[in-house]
């Protein structure tokens, strides 16, 4: 892991400033991690792996494949056979015969088609969509962690056309090998028994065409796997920029963007059109080492011919098999290009289905029916990136049904404690207690779902607002929806929507204003019916009106259970039982509003602050301190 | 062509010539793979029937030298049309960033990420592949076709005729296949794009999946898509199954009709036994490619619906033109609203609005939540255009200023903070990616945000994640604070920009602002008085009108909602702080509300 050093180089494309490359750089995505190992047996088993969830699709695909394979095989043979004995002979009824009999099987073979076709496709999509479901579940239980650290566009990259590029594979190259294979062992078997030594002299070449492959092999396994590097680098940045496109476009910055993405773009064309390169080669190889095995033959085979070793008929016979079986081998080649191009795919898909949850339940993990909603914090230490703490030794507890606000500077680590309690992250340190049991005692799912959290940065998912408010308890009915819309006063403005309840917000919830999209996670939080209610700034886009409207609907609804607060407006936190002042990611005060007034510390401070801005502006010459 | 192809002609004309070369090497490579039987043939007559052993290392070296050289065309031929494909990606891909750069925010509102996302990416690569080998294999068909049956009418007109007559049927199945593919083609698309959506959506909003410990109902969702998808695979599927044993069946059809009338004529005496295995010969080569048919056109039927879907974006209409006059020296910073009415999808949001800010004033909007602060100043860098009245930056309609320019006059923090995956510094440099290191220090410094970015360990190197990723909320704002600071603007913006911020790091935030940025016209909208009382003058704004302006006193001093809210603001820290008491009286205001 690590970012790019190397091809920031090229990213920067028409920087000025050289000493301060890493500081400028338009854009800087995490690399997605390139993979080292070696071709790997393993790697192909586990693949193939998959098939064997699907044995009736193979077995009529190969049995529909065989039959397909038998009528073309035999077909001209049959027509070989009606010249010479029903055309040269003058048979007209032998000819019928003949012709009724190819209708027969190319019939058959129209039926072998269809069902060929079909199962194919429904084995190639199956594994397909199963892989892709399984990636997904598996991600969707990864850890905050792993989404910290690659962008979103990377991460579909992976779900999206990692598992699309295998799809070829899955489709037609499995079953074509596999077929391949059995007519290339025919063929072998004939003409060993034809004549081993010529046999073994067209195959002779074989060996030197997989020595000369090996190594253009490790290229383009190395160039597909650059491809899917770029393809991911490009898609983040995509990803990125068309949710940032509003800042993008306010502060003028296309020409600068568009010169970013054309030097991405640019390089992606570069190494796609370097694996093609070595991937095309492959083709004419195998043309080539079928000549020269042909040019073998017959120079031999002429030279057992006047040695009267060898009859004039065999040779000929030889010569044809010989095309036959290098069509196998062709083909096969092919296949192998194919497993080489989803080999590169497969690798970053199994690297995620390999990835551990770091925040994962423990096997005793227990699921309480219910909690009291007591919290504790033990010594709690924890930093996201080793040696930069973001909380040091905090330590506080709070009873069932309190209300604590956390206070603090920016950055002091408020809502890292929010992360802590829901068990986003696990802490480094310390430990976290609820009903004084370690968090990691519970299961995560049973420990999150008694938490209800209105982040600071809003969710808002497309759908109606219904839905959006429903998302935390999919089973409520659409009376206690509105319930919950009533409490933080959404339904107000959810009414004056053209469609209401039902009306379809997009994606982040851009029809709405930013107050509006609080409202709804609040909502959301409350349908949840949590015990403990986490608050992260819930109501800082929210005028005073409507949260002082909030407040007071709220003191019911929290009524025994427990609720933080983080937040800067004073009228939010003044009547919180308990108030932790936070500074660089420790506790530096604690008490109610009154008696921190009272200490003249660090709460005081903020609180004067904003009643200095009052008086500086308004001239009014009332010395606090004094 | 399908049209849709045809429609983004601009984009692969300028590449043509690999196409063109491509084809070229195409038609030598598949001239020279008539070679290797023809050598095959003179092997077995001459040297080994004839025993002319000296002709051996010729004909030998003859097939060698025809190996070589088809390998060369094969080759060129599929490295030159996946460079036509690649370049065409390339410019259409830059093509379509362009375009996006330069759409609308209304278009934006609209438009699932995923969707743009699974267009520039999947749909592209479908469109693509058709002109990396779907072009070469359909004129590679048709060559063959072409030849074969000239060469066929060569050797025996009546036979020829009779593979000739099955061609209409061919056609007629492949245009019935093709019509029938088109709009299950375009529900695939669909379907990709929606099961793209979802993901993009869930990895975003992984943090609110995970805190209602909703991932199994998510996973339900993209299950869901994702058989939708595959049926809709299967359909495809169904419909090949349906439409390409009959393509097969045309050529073996033909194979028996050759036959049976090439026997009938050899036993008439019309033409001879070995007329008749050559015809033949013919035939089976031409049977194999034409039965592929099916998967060629299947290639450029999914090709023409993904084409279809970029053009949908290329030809977005860029509502707001940029007109390029008025190059004026830099603005003086005079915003007026004359009588503005907007509203988004037919739905008022703001009604008839005047209001003039003088330049260097700074005015304040206060409002309940969705009363249309946001929209109001959004006017003003032309977000958005009204419905109806004018907004003027120096007495000029903002439709008649350049858009590059008014933007770079107006700066706008955004509500949301956005920051991009980069460092911090060129986060802060964004609009102006040539500041200098003391500029953007600077920018920093008034933004409050410099002491927190000196305490990182890499400082302004800091990596900043996806959307801001590893900061705390108000870290973000501060730095999005910095970034409108350091355009230098003639008008600010500030849209609920501190709102993440504490009391006291907002304090020195203002305090540096108003020092530093006075000649700069500011609009600020906060819900905390503390942040709008230091406006020239405040406007009220509820359901999209001015209710109320004026300034700090004058508001209190009337009943409205600034006064409600004042009130709530300051109740009862009245009871510790003589100062707010003062101000708590000179409001008139009682403290029979709260707790
Ligand atoms: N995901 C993360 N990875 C690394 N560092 C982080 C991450 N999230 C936060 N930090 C850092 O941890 C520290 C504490 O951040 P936190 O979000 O807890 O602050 P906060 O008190 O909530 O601030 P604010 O009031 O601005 O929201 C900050 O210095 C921040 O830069
Ligand atoms: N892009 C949009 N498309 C459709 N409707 C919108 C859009 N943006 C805002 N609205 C609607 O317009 C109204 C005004 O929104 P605006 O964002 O201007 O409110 P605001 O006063 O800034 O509120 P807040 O204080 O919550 O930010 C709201 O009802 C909102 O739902
Ligand atoms: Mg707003």
């Amino acid at each position: 892991m690590g970012c790019v050093k190397s091809s920031q180089m090229n990213d920067r494309s028409g920087q000025t400033d050289n000493s301060n490359a890493d500081l400028r750089s338009p854009f800087i995505y995490r690399e997605d991690e390139a993979l080292e190992k070696k071709f790997d047996g393993r790697q192909v088993r586990r693949l193939m792996s998959y098939l064997r969830l699907h044995p009736r699709l193979i077995v009529f695909s190969l049995v529909a494949t065989t039959l397909g394979i038998l009528v073309t095989l035999a077909a001209p043979y049959l027509v070989g056979k009606a010249i010479n004995v029903a055309v040269g002979d003058k048979h007209p009824n032998t000819l019928l015969e003949y012709c009724a009999v190819l209708i027969v099987l190319y019939a058959l073979n129209f039926f072998a088609t269809r069902f060929r076709i079909y199962y194919t496709n429904l084995l190639g999509q199956s594994v397909i969509q199963h892989i892709r479901e399984q990636l997904f579940h598996h991600v969707q239980f990864l850890s905050l962690k792993f989404f910290d650290e690659r962008p979103a566009g990377s991460v579909l990259v992976r779900i999206m056309n990692d598992v699309n590029s295998m799809q070829d594979l899955f489709t037609n190259g499995v079953i074509n090998t596999i077929t391949n294979l059995f007519t290339l062992v025919g063929i072998i078997i004939i003409m060993l028994v034809l004549n081993w030594k010529l046999a073994i002299l067209c195959m002779i070449v074989v060996p030197f065409m997989f020595l000369l492959s090996t190594r253009l092999t490790i290229q383009i396994r190395r160039s597909w796997q650059l491809v899917r590097l770029r393809l991911s680098r490009m898609n983040a940045h995509l990803a990125e920029s068309i949710q940032g496109m509003r800042v993008t476009e306010a502060y003028a910055r296309q020409a600068e963007n568009e010169e970013f993405f054309r030097g991405v773009n640019g390089e992606y064309r570069r190494v796609f059109l370097g694996a093609q390169r070595r991937s095309i080669m492959f083709g004419p190889l195998v043309d080539l080492t079928g000549a020269i095995g042909s040019a073998v033959l017959f120079g031999y085979g002429v030279v057992e011919l006047r040695a009267g070793l060898v009859t004039v008929g065999l040779l000929v016979a030889f010569a044809n098999y010989l095309g036959n079986f290098w069509t196998p081998i062709a083909q096969l080649g092919q296949v192998y290009n194919q497993l080489l191009v989803a080999m590169a795919s497969s690798e970053r898909i199994f690297q995620y289905l390999d990835t551990a949850q770091t925040v994962a339940d423990s096997d005793q993990a227990i699921a309480p029916e219910t909690i009291e909603g007591r919290v504790e914090f033990r010594n709690v230490t924890f930093a996201y990136d080793s040696g930069r703490p973001a909380l040091d030794d905090v330590s506080f507890s709070v009873t069932p049904g309190q209300t604590v606000a956390l206070v603090g500077h920016t950055g002091a680590g408020k809502s890292t404690v929010i992360n802590l309690l829901s068990r986003f992250y696990d802490v480094t340190d310390g430990a976290v207690l609820v009903d004084g049991q370690d968090i990691r005692s519970f299961t995560v799912e049973s420990l999150r779902s008694r938490i209800g959290v209105v982040l600071q940065d809003t969710f808002i998912f497309t759908g109606s607002i219904l839905d959006n408010i429903r998302f935390s308890r999919p089973g409520a009915t659409d009376e206690e929806v509105r319930a919950a819309a009533r409490a933080v006063h959404a339904d107000t403005f959810i009414e004056a929507l053209p469609q209401g309840y039902h009306t379809e917000v997009r994606e982040r919830g851009s029809s709405l204003s930013m107050g509006q999209r609080q409202l709804l996670s609040f909502a959301r939080a409350l349908l949840a019916d949590p015990r403990i209610l986490v608050l992260d700034e819930a109501t800082a886009s929210i005028d005073t009106q409507t949260e002082e409207l909030i407040q007071r609907g709220l003191a019911r609804l929290l009524a025994g259970r427990t609720a933080f607060v983080v937040a800067h407006r004073l009228s939010t936190i003044r009547h919180a039982d308990q108030i932790l002042v936070f500074a660089q990611g420790k506790i530096v005060e604690r008490g109610n509003h009154d008696s921190l007034l009272a200490a003249r510390g660090v709460y005081r401070e903020l609180v004067d602050a904003q009643y200095r801005m009052m008086r500086e502006d308004s001239g009014v010459a009332v010395g606090l301190e004094s | 062509m399908p049209e849709s192809i045809r429609k983004l002609y601009p984009y692969y004309k300028d590449h043509r010539s690999f196409l063109l070369w491509g084809l070229f090497c195409l038609i030598f490579a598949n001239a020279l793979s008539l070679a290797y039987p023809y050598l095959l043939d003179l092997i077995v007559n001459r040297v080994i029937v004839a025993h002319e052993y000296g002709e051996l290392p010729w004909l030998l070296a003859a097939m060698l030298g025809a190996a070589v050289a088809k390998g060369a065309f094969n080759f060129g031929q599929g490295y030159l049309a996946q460079k036509f494909g690649s370049n065409t990606a390339f410019g259409l891909r830059n093509a379509i960033y362009h375009k996006l750069n330069w759409l609308p925010f209304s278009y934006y509102d609209e438009t699932h990420t995923g969707d743009l996302m699974s267009r520039l990416t999947l749909d592209l690569d479908a469109f693509r592949m058709f002109l990396a080998f779907g072009i070469n294999n359909l004129v590679g068909l048709g060559l063959i076709v072409v030849f074969g049956i000239a060469y066929m009418y060569s050797m025996n007109a009546i036979l020829a005729t009779v593979i000739l007559i099955l061609m209409p049927f061919l056609a007629v199945i492949a245009i019935r296949f093709d019509t029938k593919l088109r709009p299950i083609y375009r529900t695939i698309r669909e379907n990709l794009s929606t099961l793209n959506s979802g993901v993009q959506e869930n990895v975003m909003g992984v943090r609110t999946v995970k805190s209602f410990a909703q991932e199994n109902r998510e996973i339900g969702k993209f299950n869901g898509n994702n058989g939708l998808y595959f049926t809709s695979n299967m359909e495809a599927a169904v419909l090949w199954k349906k439409f390409f044993p009959y393509i097969e069946l045309v050529g073996n059809v033909g194979v028996v009709l050759v036959l049976g009338v090439g026997g009938y004529l050899v036993m008439t005496h019309a033409t001879s036994l070995g007329n008749l295995v050559a015809f033949l010969s013919i035939v089976w080569f031409m049977i194999w490619p034409m039965s592929q048919l099916g998967y060629f056109l299947n290639n450029m039927t999914q090709a023409s619906a993904a084409a279809k879907r970029l053009d949908e974006v290329l030809s977005a209409p860029q509502a707001i033109a940029n007109t390029s006059q008025s190059e004026a020296p830099a603005a003086r910073g005079r915003v007026s609203f004359c009588n503005v009415s907007a509203g988004f999808g037919g739905r008022a949001v703001l009604t008839n609005i005047d209001l003039d800010v003088e330049a260097g004033q700074t005015v304040a909007l206060l409002g309940l939540t969705g009363s249309g602060k946001s929209s109001l100043v959004q006017l003003i860098p032309r977000f958005y255009d009204p419905l109806s009245g004018q907004v003027l930056l120096d007495g000029v309609d903002v439709r008649e200023w350049s858009l590059d320019r008014l933007r770079r006059e107006v700066a706008v923090v955004f509500q949301e903070p956005f920051l991009f995956s980069t460092t911090i510094f060129a986060n802060i440099a964004y609009g102006k990616p040539d500041a200098t290191v003391a500029e953007v220090e600077r920018a920093a410094a008034l933004a409050d945000a410099a002491e927190f970015i000196e305490r990182l360990p890499e400082g302004y190197s800091t990596l900043v994640g996806e959307r801001g990723l590893g900061l705390s909320g108000g870290q973000k704002q501060r730095l999005a604070l910095a970034r409108a600071i350091l355009m230098n603007p003639s008008v600010l913006i500030l849209d609920d920009a501190t709102s993440a911020v504490d009391m006291e790091t907002e304090f020195r935030i203002q305090r540096a602002l108003d020092e530093h940025l006075r000649g700069c016209t500011t609009f600020v909208i906060a819900h905390r008085i503390s942040t709008l009382k230091r406006a020239d003058f405040i406007v009220v704004l509820a359901d999209g009108r001015i209710v109320a302006r004026g300034s700090h006193d004058e508001l209190l001093s009337q009943p409205g909602l600034y006064r409600d809210i004042f009130r709530k603001q300051f109740a009862d820290a009245a009871q510790g702080d003589e100062f707010a008491r003062s101000l708590w009286a000179s409001s008139g205001g009682d403290r029979g509300w709260g707790a």
